[in-house]
């Protein structure tokens, strides 16, 4: 037998036997952290996945397809405007990080045959912040405040570590010889205000579809919420009309696609997640056989829900058996967390943005993990710390940014982060 | 004719990969086809965005999953 080919799939099979062996089924912690993470998944596959995931898909879908890469690009070259390089870096992670693996060779790119070192930084740190998924399902599950205090905060900490990163290693990046990158040519397939139309459209479904309950049942945010499935339809209809004019469907395809929904919406008019799934399923089954951009816009839309999907349920899964239901516990007890990262202290603001720099997060696992620890006494602070450490940097992914920039940068730039991150959550924390 | 396909190894890198090999078959050309993952690499052939495609040093395509029909008139 060959051994070194064969030892992995035993470790494999020992090592599960032996968890299998001592499964603790009976200990009332362990059986109530397995409850727990069902209730957990199920909570989000009710509340979250068809209105709000299905939605986001098709939004950063559409991000990848019909926002030209190259206008952004451009501004990050070698000959581009410093300042403004600052700028676009530090916000162009919405639409060019719809991806987590673009991150690293945009980044090893921007430093080696572009902007330089500053503006790369700036984008290595807000990048993985600021994707319209993980804005959207932050707000959407950690509350608009923190969604809102992430995106700002990893936008502004961004360019101020770029700028001390060029700082410090001024003298080497003036050495620097400029080689100029290859910049792909923009293509402009339709004007500006026709996309700013058909996102909006698509953003205003997405977010009245999920418009909450307001606390009190008057006012214009309850009139919105009881409005709430008309302004939807509205929006989908607009999106439908958008994808007959300007994206070139067919226009009874397009009716033929709509009907089911709109049938389902007056018939079971008390189910509105029916009338909407079938609206999704319309949209797929009208674009997806096409071949061209809005064909496209189904394949990456089906790509990043086949990406993300299962490593969200394995997130969801682990975060339930770990920490719990919001006010549940799981397998960690509660105190262990709230000494560690309770409260607003500057302690347990660097203990979560420690912890989340070296942590390794699979895309948009954050999100729940952090639920669950916010659940189990996890501070504001602390919790936007590891959301601002967390996804930006990893072990793994530290060793491929020393092999792009070498020891000495890699150990400042590690640094600036904790250091940033921390202090992002103390401000944070005195305020919420 | 020597294609290199640069991406870190994420799936639309393997995809982009996959379509070439296909399409270099299909139109019986000869030619090499060559991953590139290593990051320093990628930026020295001057691709800012993966998945890219580069063809005898020339890049065709960059951050995008080329379609069949792309690959085919390149290497032809």
């Amino acid at each position: 037998m060959d051994w070194k080919k064969e030892w992995k799939p035993l470790l494999w099979i020992v090592s599960i036997f032996i968890a299998c062996y001592y499964l603790p089924i009976g200990n009332s912690r362990f059986d109530n952290a397995v409850m727990e993470a069902l209730h957990l998944v199920k909570w989000y596959a009710q509340e979250h996945v068809l209105l709000c995931l299905i939605p986001a898909f098709f939004i950063a879908g559409a991000i990848a397809v019909f926002v030209s890469q190259a206008s952004v690009l451009k501004y990050l070259g070698a000959k581009a405007n410093k300042i403004l390089a600052y700028g676009v870096a530090s916000v162009s992670g919405s639409v060019l990080a719809v991806c987590s693996c673009t991150i690293l060779p945009l980044f090893s790119g921007i430093y080696k045959m572009g902007a330089g070192l500053g503006p790369a930084t700036a984008f290595l740190y807000s990048g993985p912040a600021i994707n319209v998924l993980a804005i959207i399902l932050t707000a959407r599950i950690l509350g608009p405040e923190l969604g809102f205090a992430r995106a700002v905060g990893a936008i502004v900490f961004s360019v101020i570590i770029g700028l001390l990163m060029h700082f410090f290693f001024r003298k080497e990046e003036m050495e620097k010889a400029a080689a100029q990158a290859a910049m792909p040519e923009p293509e402009v397939m339709r004007p500006l205000w026709q996309n700013v139309i058909y996102f909006g459209a698509m953003v205003g479904i997405l977010i009245f579809a999920n418009w909450g309950k307001p606390g009190e049942p008057t006012g214009i945010w309850n009139t919105i919420y009881t409005n709430k499935w008309l302004i939807t339809s509205l929006f989908s209809a607009a999106l439908g009309i958008i994808l007959m004019l300007w994206y070139k469907l067919p226009k009874w395809q397009v009716i033929v696609a709509g009907l089911p929904a709109v049938v389902l919406a007056f018939i079971f008019s008390g189910y509105p997640n029916l009338a909407f799934a079938a609206g999704v399923l319309g949209l797929s089954v009208l674009i997806s056989p096409r071949e061209d951009e809005t064909g496209e816009w189904f394949r990456e839309s089906w790509g990043f829900a086949k990406q993300i999907l299962p490593l969200l349920l394995f997130g969801v899964l682990i975060a339930g058996i770990l920490l719990g239901r919001p006010g549940g516990e799981g397998l960690i007890p509660s105190e262990w967390v709230s000494r560690a990262v309770g409260g607003n202290s500057i302690l347990s603001n660097f203990a979560a943005s420690f912890a989340g720099a070296f942590m390794y997060f699979a895309t948009l696992t954050e999100v729940p993990i952090l639920q669950g620890l916010i659940g189990n006494g996890m501070g504001k602070g602390p919790a936007l710390s590891l959301l601002l450490a967390g996804p930006a940097l990893s072990l793994p992914n530290m060793l491929v940014i020393r092999s792009v920039m070498g020891t000495k940068k890699t150990v400042v730039f590690v640094s600036l982060v904790v250091i940033m991150a921390t202090l992002s959550g103390l401000i944070f924390g005195s305020i919420f | 004719m020597e294609i290199k396909v640069c991406g870190p190894g994420c799936r639309k890198c393997h995809e982009t990969e996959r379509v070439v090999q296909e399409m270099v078959e299909e139109a019986g050309v000869q030619a090499t086809v060559e991953k590139v993952s290593d990051f320093n690499e990628i930026a020295q052939l001057g691709v800012f965005s993966t998945p890219a495609v580069v063809i005898d040093g020339q890049i065709k395509c960059v951050g995008k999953v080329p379609t069949r029909k792309e690959v085919l008139a390149w290497i032809k």
